[in-house]
């Protein structure tokens, strides 16, 4: 780990990161015909790898439906896993062009990293993962308790925030990579492993009896993950806001991958602004006219994308919640494609 | 007629000339000013990219951060500190961490290390296969897996908190670490710490004194029982007049841990085990190599005077074989050091982890704190060098008098 952000940190001193050129990251990656993206070391269900390399995931849907927009095709991506600590030296260095990697949306992190957060791809909050045998049914009974952290992330400082906001006293081991950590946890090291909650239960998947632990109630903070670019290219960064935008719009709209053939040819006026039919809202972006039906057909509205890697068609059967449209509950709301 | 005294050629020029230059002489100097500008010129474009970079993105550059709040907390800190603290303190913390991990692994490496050295020499058969047995395995495995192996062993293999092994009701052993009482102050603590450095002081210079009269009057005077008595009797008669130097704390289960009593991570004990232990082997084949450079007549000649072999070895053959010992064994010291940046892998709070790793990815700058972590291995591997060379330096004079 430390070798990686020795040289990311020897990249950026040696300027590699181009300023001036940064406002050409799509003609950048048009010349080099792959994306570069970003994303964790396998966590299931956001970005995890299978045993052919592919990598699948929401995290990963937002890089496709990118690539989709860009070339045409969601396979021309080059996927850097990076640690929890890594991630923002290699966004800055500009090894990647984007970082989609379950990251928390936070006012520093927007600002003082050089980078822009563009959306929020899932809704988060932190949680606790205990064994059940210790008999523990909230949060407020871990007084004295010790608990496995992943270093470099909001969960380590919320986790300060929380014991000391309810004065109770705690020890806090910290591990670089998710899997040491939960290693820690399983062999007894900490009596809580904490983070967020969707990780929780990607994590619990991974131990040798699931069953035996339990995520207590207490949600102790808000997490909004998102896509990160880096600052000073405006036109990037409108390409990576809308491309999830789009799959969140074409899910009010109900564009799916199913039926994206039948939609493309309908007379609706919002359905042919946002297929390019009329209009050239695509190439305002930068892109082509057809950069809405490229992104559905590639990896699905945002809907599909939620269930297959997270929702009711994955192994983590986590609710919509928070994550479903903003006129079905939930509040993930795009602005109008027009 | 007088013959004009011709004047020396001036001193000066010619110095500068052959220590800059070398044999080449001016030309040299020119091509080293040429080349110092280069590598200035260098620096200083990477610098002012750097900084304009930096700029152009509106990352945040400077020291300032230091004075920031963390926010977060660490599992080992030998000085007061809380998640309220600044980052100056946390790297304070993490140095601290990696100090210590240091000192003790250095210290461990040494003694085994000589252990094995001496028992890899003996003329026991088993003994000497054990040892080499104990380098070849240790030296050709990767530092990170036996970290990792001592790591996950000891904790596979300890209970947790409420299955403590306990010994006497004192010491507890668990997968959160070694609990040991810990010591609170009472009226006759400064006295009792008085006495004990009045003793060791004594003892110092009893030794030296008998040193003086063995190489000047040739009298063997036995010091160690004197020694001992000082030791031992003084803070026990002090601790007799003005009352109990300190009470233990003992840890007691509550919650989920132990509280009370000093309590040493897991963490620790996996990464000087398996610091110390790596080291080790290379520290005995030098120790070993150190030994057999000495002529094996220095050996025969100590053992014809009627010295014992230990003696012999003490006395004679060790001191001489430290001259070639030294280099390579500082040498080790530093590689431990740095070895020790390892600990992020199993969790333990170390420079690299705390500061390079956590205040890194918070703050987000990068150059700032791979500089200042950089910098602190660079000074810390300095100063051992330099303490080791002081060592040697008195060694050499103390053979050659």
């Amino acid at each position: 780990m430390k070798r990686v952000s020795l040289v990311l940190t020897l990249a950026i001193a040696a300027g590699l990161a181009a300023g001036p050129a940064a406002a050409q990251t799509l003609k950048t990656i048009k010349d080099r015909g792959t994306l570069s993206c970003g994303v964790s070391q396998g966590l299931p269900g956001f970005s995890t790898p299978d045993d052919k390399g592919n990598w699948t995931g929401l995290d990963v849907d937002i890089c496709r439906a990118i690539a989709a927009a860009v070339f045409n095709d969601p396979t021309k991506i080059k996927f850097v896993p990076l640690s929890a600590k890594d991630r923002f030296t290699a966004l800055q260095s500009g090894e990647i062009d984007v970082l989609s990697r379950n990251t928390t949306w936070t006012l520093s992190r927007d600002t003082a990293l050089g980078a822009n957060f563009t959306g929020v791809t899932y809704y988060d909050g932190q949680g606790f993962l205990v064994k059940k045998s210790l008999k523990v049914n909230s949060a407020l009974e871990l007084s004295s308790a010790s608990v496995c952290v992943q270093t470099g992330t909001t969960t380590e400082q919320n986790l300060a925030d929380y014991f000391k906001g309810n004065n109770m006293k705690y020890e806090v081991i910290a591990f670089t990579s998710a899997d040491e950590t939960v290693k820690a946890y399983e062999a007894g090291r900490c009596d809580v492993f904490t983070s967020d909650v969707s990780q929780l239960y990607a994590e619990r998947l991974k131990l040798s009896n699931p069953a035996d632990h339990v995520v207590l109630p207490e949600v102790i903070s808000k997490e909004p993950l998102g896509p990160m670019v880096r600052h000073g290219d405006d036109q990037w960064f409108d390409i990576v806001k809308w491309t999830l935008f789009a799959m969140v719009d074409a899910e009010e709209l109900g564009v799916t991958q199913k039926n994206v053939d039948d939609m493309a040819k309908s007379d609706k006026p919002d359905l042919k602004r946002a297929f390019g039919t009329d209009g050239n809202l695509g190439e305002q972006l930068g892109l082509t006219k057809d950069w809405f039906y490229r992104i559905i057909k590639a990896v699905g509205n945002y809907g599909e994308s939620f269930d297959r890697n997270v929702g009711t068609g994955s192994k983590l059967q986590i609710s919509r919640g928070l994550n479903n449209l903003w006129n079905k509950g939930g509040i993930q709301y795009a602005p109008p494609i027009r | 007629m007088s013959i004009e005294a011709r004047s020396p050629p001036s001193q000066f020029a010619f110095r500068l000339k052959r220590a800059l230059g070398g044999r080449a002489g001016w030309g040299g100097v020119a091509l080293q000013i040429v080349f110092v500008l280069i590598l200035t010129w260098i620096g200083y474009e990477i610098f002012v990219n750097a900084r304009a970079n930096l700029e152009s993105q509106r990352i945040a550059s400077g020291f300032g951060f230091l004075n920031n709040t963390a926010g977060f907390d660490v599992s080992q800190s030998l000085i007061p500190y809380s998640g309220s603290d600044t980052y100056t303190r946390v790297f304070l913390v993490g140095l601290v961490n990696t100090i210590l991990v240091s000192v003790i692994g250095i210290f461990f490496a040494t003694v085994i290390g000589f252990i094995v050295a001496l028992g890899r020499l003996s003329p026991n058969w088993l003994v000497s296969r054990v040892a080499g047995g104990y380098v070849e395995l240790i030296r050709n495995l990767p530092i990170l897996f036996q970290m990792l192996f001592w790591y996950l062993a000891v904790l596979a293999a300890l209970p947790g908190p409420r299955q403590s092994i306990s010994l006497f009701g004192i010491f507890f052993l668990n997968n959160r670490g070694l609990i040991v009482p810990s010591p609170i102050g009472e009226p006759g603590f400064g006295p009792f710490m008085i006495a004990v450095l009045v003793a060791i002081v004594a003892s110092v210079i009893l030794h030296r004194y008998a040193r003086r009269q063995l190489f000047q009057k040739g009298i063997a005077i036995k010091v160690w029982p004197y020694v001992l008595g000082l030791l031992i009797g003084l803070p026990f008669l002090t601790a007799l007049v003005f009352g109990m130097p300190f009470m233990l704390e003992l840890p007691q289960l509550k919650g989920f841990n132990f509280a009370g009593g000093v309590r040493v991570i897991p963490e620790l004990v996996a990464l000087v085990v398996a610091l110390s232990t790596y080291t080790a082997a290379f520290i005995a084949e030098i120790v070993r190599a150190g030994i057999l450079a000495v002529h094996k007549g220095q050996m025969e000649a100590g053992l014809s005077l009627g010295l014992g072999r230990g003696s012999v070895l003490r006395l004679i053959v060790i001191p001489q074989a430290l001259r070639v010992i030294l280099p390579p064994l500082t040498n080790q010291y530093l590689n431990l050091t740095k070895n020790s940046s390892l600990a992020v892998a199993i969790g333990y709070p170390d420079l690299v982890s705390v500061f390079a790793g956590t205040t890194l990815s918070q703050t987000g700058q990068a150059i700032e704190i791979i500089a200042i972590t950089m910098g602190v291995y660079l000074a810390l591997s300095l100063l051992t060098s330099a303490i080791m060379s002081f060592y040697n330096w008195r060694l050499s004079r103390s053979l050659e008098a």
